[in-house]
């Protein structure tokens, strides 16, 4: 007993205090590719590096359009690595959750020399694509409401409706004292009927899609869905087959879409809290 | 070895048994007719303590109007492998079952059964397995079959468990979404007031058609779909995949990529291992330990994102080494985590060790004899902890591991604490190896040059990831693409020893219990 209490009082405080400060990441991080579309010469290589075809290429005659889909994104940096010319580059921005899956998606227009390489950028779409809502802002607002709002308290079921558990990893990550979700008051819960969030993970396999309906249909109003996970999101490198549905929103209505391969845990906590906003606003 | 192997199975098989060639020098494959196939495997066994480490099939019909069932072997003191294959006309589809003798491969013949339509004649226990009883009746590795195949609703046959009969007797289904956050699966106790009579389990919620879709997509693509098989041993499949293709395509991985993967290797078995002893520890109710262990779990990914880029070392393994070098920087934050885990670590166990209500709830609870064990072919962590004395690294050595000798922690307990104690031990020789590793790094490239590997090529890698014995198989098509890759998850043999384990026990252990296997759903299911 002594041994534990001595073990604990030397050890102190281990939580990471974000959103309240910057998140401890290192700068090898492989976060958030960016895309400097006027500087970039050839989209093509990315695109055929890219494992899940996030990274779209359509071209029609001398003109090219670019399509970019974080939601897709697993964030192996074969983009930048295959871009020798510039234009892509890995950065360490991960607080990339959205509320609607438009906003994961950027592209851009290009004319083309007769090599296939950009001639001009003619537009670029972007809408979507910067998160406006950081977690700190998130945080403050978050910490207020749930306490308010929740009773100081905020209930997630998890669903792993086909993951390959990496998702699993990070978001029991979230529990262990170094990311701490309890301080906010969110708790993950054992029932669904406990829960006012579904955090759900894929791809969505077939054998799985009517326990994830059962699961969403005994989860009580008000209530949120959450995908983690790029195969959450949209199927992921598994896509849509004859064994998976791929995107969680094909079988049940998802509020926040969080990016991540597997999210890291403050992408996941960031991403929660877009979701409890959302919540609230209901 | 070859030309004797060849000589003693043609004596006792027949002069028909043919040498098939294989690209490395480690694996010797012979063919044999379908019918000789339980011979072959008593004679193996008895003869050379062969085991079976993998059963699996593919579809050649298209171009030799026959399926093909692989049987692997392994032998004691020898690190090649030896494959028989077994060529299975189109029009007669079906081999004869090993389960009833060999139970370890009840399960692989059933996937067999189902994936490919081939009947495993004799098999005591022929219901589906990888396809729900509510599919249609399709075979979807055939290569007639395509992988986006719309499949009509599912209406067929719900599962039928084993009836629980008798006074007081009374059944608990479990799943497939649990109570905590861990993958889908279901199980079904069968419990007498407190203790389990019998657990039936139901798996494959999580199939997702890998080993289909990687038939359809581009080598260096498929890298990235192996990460994915189980995301909690990215780097451990990322590496069985890519040293099946170098196998393959005969790629010499340089020097420092091999040592750079044995480090990450390390550094999987440790983050995951201390997880499991935290998780253990919770689950009797020493929470404590748990957070100690959630923490210092917290250092070890630290050092893997500043490593690969990833917490989770995904997107760092590639065919012919790995994508990006270290800097002195990089090696330096190596080294001081790694002091600073293992003063932490030795902490923790210290914690562990010394509650006495801990080890009153772990030991004896959820035994694994040595004899079941051996049976149904259990490996890693929990083989080890039940006498298996089995470890890949060192019994068919890949990488640089020949060059960083460790000890194999063996236990015939078979216990929950048992379990742990493996993993204690392991994760301490981990230490060790990643600091020779890392003190050992050779200079030069860290990947050989990319090359377009040649179709129509097989080999076959095994790594031990931290659950033990991970094993690819490959056969290169045209266009740098995919034939066929099979894959074997270590939870593939260990479920059964899951089921053997909890009998008896009270039902309140069975998470600790589960949670001293730590099985991959995924890894299972594909």
């Amino acid at each position: 007993m002594f041994k534990i209490l001595q073990k604990t009082f030397s050890t102190g405080i281990a939580t990471n205090p974000y959103p309240q400060t910057a998140a401890l990441v290192s700068e090898h991080f492989r976060g958030r590719p960016a895309f400097d579309f006027a500087a970039w010469q050839d989209a093509r290589p990315a695109a055929e590096a890219c494992p899940t075809g996030a990274i779209a290429v359509r071209d029609r005659g001398l003109t090219r359009e670019v399509a970019v889909d974080y939601g897709l994104c697993v964030f192996c940096g074969e983009c930048a690595r295959v871009s020798y010319t510039g234009g892509v580059r890995m950065t360490r921005e991960f607080e990339l959750a959205a509320r609607s899956r438009e906003d994961l998606r950027i592209t851009a227009q290009y004319e083309l020399y007769a090599d296939g390489t950009h001639k001009r950028l003619v537009s670029t779409d972007e809408a979507g694509a910067v998160t406006a809502v950081t977690a700190e802002m998130l945080g403050r607002e978050v910490e207020r409401t749930v306490r308010q709002v929740l009773g100081r308290s905020l209930a997630i079921r998890e669903v792993d409706a086909g993951s390959c558990n990496g998702c699993e990893l990070e978001i029991v990550a979230l529990n262990n004292p170094v990311h701490d979700i309890e301080r906010f008051g969110i708790h993950f819960v054992a029932s669904p009927r406990h829960a006012d969030m579904l955090l759900v993970t894929g791809p969505v396999t077939r054998n799985m899609e009517m326990a994830l309906r059962k699961t969403f249909d005994a989860t009580p109003h008000p209530r949120v869905v959450a995908a983690a996970g790029a195969c959450g999101i949209s199927g992921g490198i598994f896509g849509a087959s004859y064994a998976s549905i791929g995107a969680v929103d094909r079988v049940i209505p998802v509020d926040v879409y969080i990016p991540g391969c597997p999210p890291r845990p403050e992408a996941l906590l960031h991403g929660i809290l877009l979701a409890v906003y959302r919540l609230v606003e209901t | 070895m070859m030309h004797s192997l060849l000589r003693d199975l043609r004596e006792k098989l027949g002069e028909h048994v043919a040498p098939v060639a294989t690209e490395s020098s480690a694996e010797a494959c012979f063919q044999i007719a379908p019918a000789d196939i339980p011979g072959a495997v008593d004679h193996l066994r008895d003869r050379y303590q062969a085991r079976v480490v993998t059963v699996f099939a593919e579809d050649c019909t298209v171009a030799e109007g026959v399926f093909y069932n692989y049987y692997v072997f392994e032998q004691p003191g020898d690190p090649g492998f030896l494959i028989l294959r077994a060529a299975i006309p189109a029009g007669e589809p079906r081999f004869p079952s090993l389960a009833a003798q060999l139970p370890a491969v009840n399960w692989q013949e059933r996937e067999i059964q189902d994936w490919f339509g081939l009947e495993a004649t004799g098999h005591p226990n022929p219901r589906r397995v990888a396809l729900h009883d509510n599919w249609p009746d399709v075979h979807p590795l055939r290569k007639d079959f395509a992988l986006g195949q719309e499949m009509p609703p599912f209406a067929g046959e719900q599962h039928i468990y084993r009836p629980t009969l008798g006074e007081g007797v009374f059944q608990i289904p479990v799943g497939p979404v649990h109570a905590g956050i861990i993958e889908p699966g279901h199980f079904n106790f069968a419990v007498a007031g407190e203790p389990i009579l019998y657990l039936q389990l139901r798996m494959f919620y999580t199939h997702k058609g890998t080993e289909k879709l990687f038939e359809s997509m581009p080598i260096p693509r498929a890298v990235f779909l192996a990460e994915s098989i189980s995301g909690d041993s990215a780097f451990s499949h990322g590496t069985a995949f890519c040293q099946a293709i170098e196998r393959a395509a005969h790629i010499e991985l340089p020097a420092r990529a091999e040592v750079m993967r044995v480090v990450l290797l390390e550094l999987e078995r440790l983050y995951n291992h201390i997880a499991d002893i935290g998780a253990i520890a919770t689950d009797v109710g020493f929470a404590i330990a748990n957070a100690h262990a959630g923490r210092v779990r917290e250092m070890v990914l630290g050092l893997n994102e500043v490593l690969t880029g990833s917490r989770l070392l995904r997107g760092m393994v590639c065919i012919g080494g790995v994508r990006e070098d270290w800097s002195g920087a990089q090696l330096a934050r190596l080294g001081g985590t790694i002091d600073q885990v293992e003063r932490e670590f030795r902490d923790l166990t210290a914690l562990v060790k010394t509650s006495d209500s801990t080890r009153d709830r772990l030991e004896k609870t959820g035994t694994l004899t040595p004899e079941k064990a051996e049976a149904l072919g259990v490996v890693g962590v929990g083989g080890r902890a039940s006498g298996v004395d089995r470890d890949v690294r060192r019994d068919h050595p890949y990488a640089a591991y020949a060059r960083f000798p460790f000890c194999v922690p063996v236990y015939r307990e078979g216990d929950v604490w048992h379990r742990m104690q493996v993993r204690m031990d392991e994760v301490r020789e981990s230490f060790d190896i990643v600091r020779r590793a890392a003190s050992a790094l050779p200079g030069g490239p860290h990947c050989a040059a990319q090359q377009p590997i040649p179709a129509d090529r097989c080999a076959l890698s095994a790594v031990e990831g931290w659950r033990g014995e991970i094993v690819h198989w490959v056969r290169t098509g045209r266009g740098n693409r995919l034939e066929r890759c099979k894959v074997k998850d270590p939870s593939l043999n260990n479920w059964p020893a899951l089921v053997e384990a909890v009998e008896g026990n009270i039902i309140a252990d069975f998470p600790v219990i589960n949670k001293s296997f730590n099985l991959s759903y995924s890894g299972t299911d594909r």
